[in-house]
């Protein structure tokens, strides 16, 4: 709670100290004249276009995109500034900027450029960021400078409960959903189960999220480094188990290296792991060793929905590959933006927070709405890898959880 | 069934100190004989498995892709050294270390622009693929006993060239006194560019042969670089003994303190505490092995005549 507050006074004072200093006021005054032009120019073009279209947006709205595009990371980066500029791109609107800048996945770096965002460029809601480590590194103290953050991967358990935040949205899911849904498929078939993690915020709350569904026993419980590329040892100790499957959430490098590694090995225990260890971003570089490998997701490519047979085409057309779970994930946070900048101005948070929440979009996973901590209520499925034209791919499977929440929705009181 | 994790475990060490080496040779290499620091080294690694990636993907061939890392990497290692190397000699470390700090972040961005952000793929040929049963082990991948092989062939030769041939002869004069052997008119500008490109091309193969086990991507040399050091440091910088008893320590110290720290911890705490503990004690032990060494042996366990 302390830091908490120490955090709300700093982004109170922050700006005054800026204000104070000489030769700002000038600047500022000037921009609050070029401000109440623009305004008034939107203003009447919304009155104009009223008629027209009903997208129109009352304020520009500056959106500042802090994500990994440099790096061991950067695939994943990349997909998800692909997906959100995608979505502005369709949507047209003149209004809307976005500023991208690179956090290498580096913590100390991210909380610099969302400093730098917040106070010099202004902008008006932060997102972007893949990693948790970093996420709780920029979003509580973008928040408590009452900055909106939306988060298009990211979802670590400490900003899903007792934490939550209006002003804190999550368009992918609650870090813990992909684990969960694996562990309720495992107790189909299995009965003891190797699981395997990074030792980080994240690869904690995949190995709470698959024991809180999995009933049955665990072989074993290992945590590996971060970026870890070599799991002869791991995969030793799963040889050694006795296990009848593993579990392994291991996303970009880590997944591609020990995919590589274990289908060497002679093991021949089944593996499956959440979404992102098999997502379109790295089975090319894992290869056929990835074949038959079953995952969870909240969106598959092959989903039976109109939004999603727009959405996959259209990113191929545009960037020459499949769409990845973090390029969807993008897509919606950018939507999500969209319909509440059309209904809201943005320097009305509580308007601008409610229509998000009422989150009016065409989501490619198909239903989509917001838990009462602003994390999504969504179906999760099981998927299969397979090769489809010579291209790796995932395949759903089933269905394994209908309007699936998270388990700390309940802590949170907004 | 104890025992064949103990001694695969043990392999797994000698595997991953075999590639450590073949990364710390060329590293204390190139400082033994030209006292430079050399950050870089990391992104020749990078070269070499890119290297070997696209030739393997453009000619189906792993075996051309290796000697393609080889070509590469010793190639870029000679024109670095030629365009910017050459010109650190005289300075000081912190000016070597920022150049060649530099050079990391060329090549990355370099890679990045040339092949895009996505990690490449790499197969391991189909002569070395799948898992051989040992004395004493159920199976065990082919390619890692393969990698062992390799490394103890490097070492052997890496002997061979220093003791016994007439370059070898004039690298170990150039580490003990590079005023004279220029004096006595040995050409030590083309030395130090044969010497730097070799131990680029070492860095290479170690990135081809391990880039088909890994992921092939940006930023894949960092963390062996962050290795390599520690292994130089351990076994006496400048000494090529020095790199392969220190790969060997750390390559063992690591696998079997990611196997062994969180079972003996698991005696004491709960399973999942004891996973998330002995990870991270595991993690810091290569570094307590190098404090203790540095402790006792202040310049390394085998150092060089300085």
């Amino acid at each position: 709670m302390w830091k908490f507050c120490s955090n709300c006074e700093k982004g109170r004072k922050k700006p005054a100290r800026t204000q104070n200093a000489g030769g700002h006021k000038t600047m500022e005054q000037s921009n609050q004249r070029e401000h109440a032009m623009k305004t008034f120019l939107s203003a009447a073009t919304l009155a104009l276009s009223l008629s027209v279209s009903s997208l129109a947006v009352a304020e520009p709205i500056k959106i500042g995109l802090i994500t990994t595009l440099s790096g061991g990371g950067a695939g994943l980066g990349v997909d998800t500034r692909d997906g959100f500029m995608l979505a502005i791109k369709e949507a047209g609107n003149k209004d809307i900027t976005v500023i991208t800048e690179d956090d290498a996945q580096k913590p100390e770096l991210a909380v610099q450029i969302a400093d730098k965002m917040i106070q010099s460029d202004q902008v008006d809601i932060l997102t972007g960021i893949v990693w948790s480590n970093l996420l709780m590194a920029v979003a509580p103290s973008a928040n408590a400078q009452g900055k909106f953050y939306v988060s298009t991967n990211a979802a670590p358990a400490a900003l899903a409960g007792a934490k939550c935040n209006p002003l804190y949205f999550n368009a992918a899911y609650q870090n813990d959903n992909l684990h969960e849904a694996m562990g309720e498929y495992a107790n189909k078939d299995y009965k003891k189960i190797f699981i395997m993690a990074p030792n980080y915020p994240a690869g904690k709350d995949s190995l709470t999220g698959f024991k809180r569904y999995y009933k049955g026993e665990l072989a074993a419980e290992v945590y590996t480094k971060v970026g870890q590329t070599d799991y002869a040892a791991e995969i030793a100790q799963i040889r050694a188990s006795g296990a009848d499957a593993v579990f392994a959430f291991l996303p970009g490098g880590m997944g591609i290296s020990f995919m590589k590694q274990y289908a060497q090995s002679g093991v021949k225990t089944p593996i499956m792991g959440p979404g992102f260890s098999f997502s379109q971003d790295v089975l090319p570089a894992i290869g056929d060793a990835a074949l038959g490998v079953k995952a969870s997701g909240q969106w598959v490519k092959d989903l039976d929905n109109e939004a999603n047979k727009k959405f996959v085409p259209a990113f191929q057309k545009e960037y020459g590959r499949l769409p990845s779970l973090y390029a969807v994930q993008a897509y919606d946070a950018a939507q999500l933006i969209l319909s509440a900048a059309s209904k809201a101005s943005v320097k009305d948070a509580k308007a601008f927070g409610e229509a998000m929440k009422a989150a009016d979009i065409q989501s490619p996973r198909g239903k989509f709405k917001f838990n009462t901590n602003l994390h999504p209520i969504q179906d999760i499925y099981v998927t299969e890898v397979v090769k489809e034209d010579g291209v790796l791919t995932n395949k759903t499977v089933s269905k394994i959880f209908t309007d699936h929440g998270d388990a700390y929705a309940k802590d949170c009181k907004m | 069934m104890i025992l064949s994790l103990a001694l695969e475990q043990l392999l797994n060490g000698l595997q991953l100190g075999v590639m450590l080496f073949l990364m710390a040779a060329g590293l204390t290499l190139i400082f033994g004989v030209m006292g430079l620091i050399n950050l870089a080294h990391g992104s020749l690694y990078m070269v070499g498995a890119f290297a070997c990636a696209v030739v393997a993907a453009a000619t189906g061939s792993f075996w051309l892709g290796l000697a393609a890392s080889l070509v590469c990497a010793a190639a870029a290692g000679a024109i670095v050294e030629f365009l910017v190397i050459r010109r650190l000699y005289d300075r000081d470390h912190l000016d070597q270390v920022l150049a060649t700090f530099a050079l990391i972040l060329i090549f990355s961005e370099g890679a990045r622009w040339l092949f895009g952000s996505f990690p490449l793929y790499l197969d391991i040929p189909p002569l070395l693929s799948g898992a051989v049963p040992l004395p004493g082990i159920e199976a065990y991948p082919l390619y890692r006993l393969a990698i062992i092989g390799v490394g103890a062939l490097v070492a052997f030769g890496l002997y061979l060239l220093i003791s016994k041939t007439r370059l070898g002869m004039r690298i170990r004069a150039g580490e003990s006194d590079r005023e004279m052997i220029a004096a006595l008119g040995v050409d030590i500008r083309t030395l130090y560019t044969v010497v730097f490109a070799l131990g680029s091309a070492l860095a290479g193969l170690a990135g081809a042969l391990v880039g088909a086990l890994q992921s092939v991507q940006v930023g894949m040399g960092e963390p062996v670089l962050i290795l390599a050091f520690v292994v130089i440091v351990i076994g006496g910088i400048g000494s090529i003994k020095g790199a392969l008893v220190g790969a060997l320590i750390v390559g063992l110290t690591d696998t079997l303190g990611r196997f062994l720290l969180p079972s003996l911890l698991g005696l004491i705490l709960p399973a999942s505490t004891a996973g998330t503990v002995g990870a991270s004690l595991a993690a810091m032990l290569i570094y307590i092995v190098m404090a203790l060494v540095l402790a006792f042996r202040p310049r390394g366990l085998f150092p060089a005549k300085a």
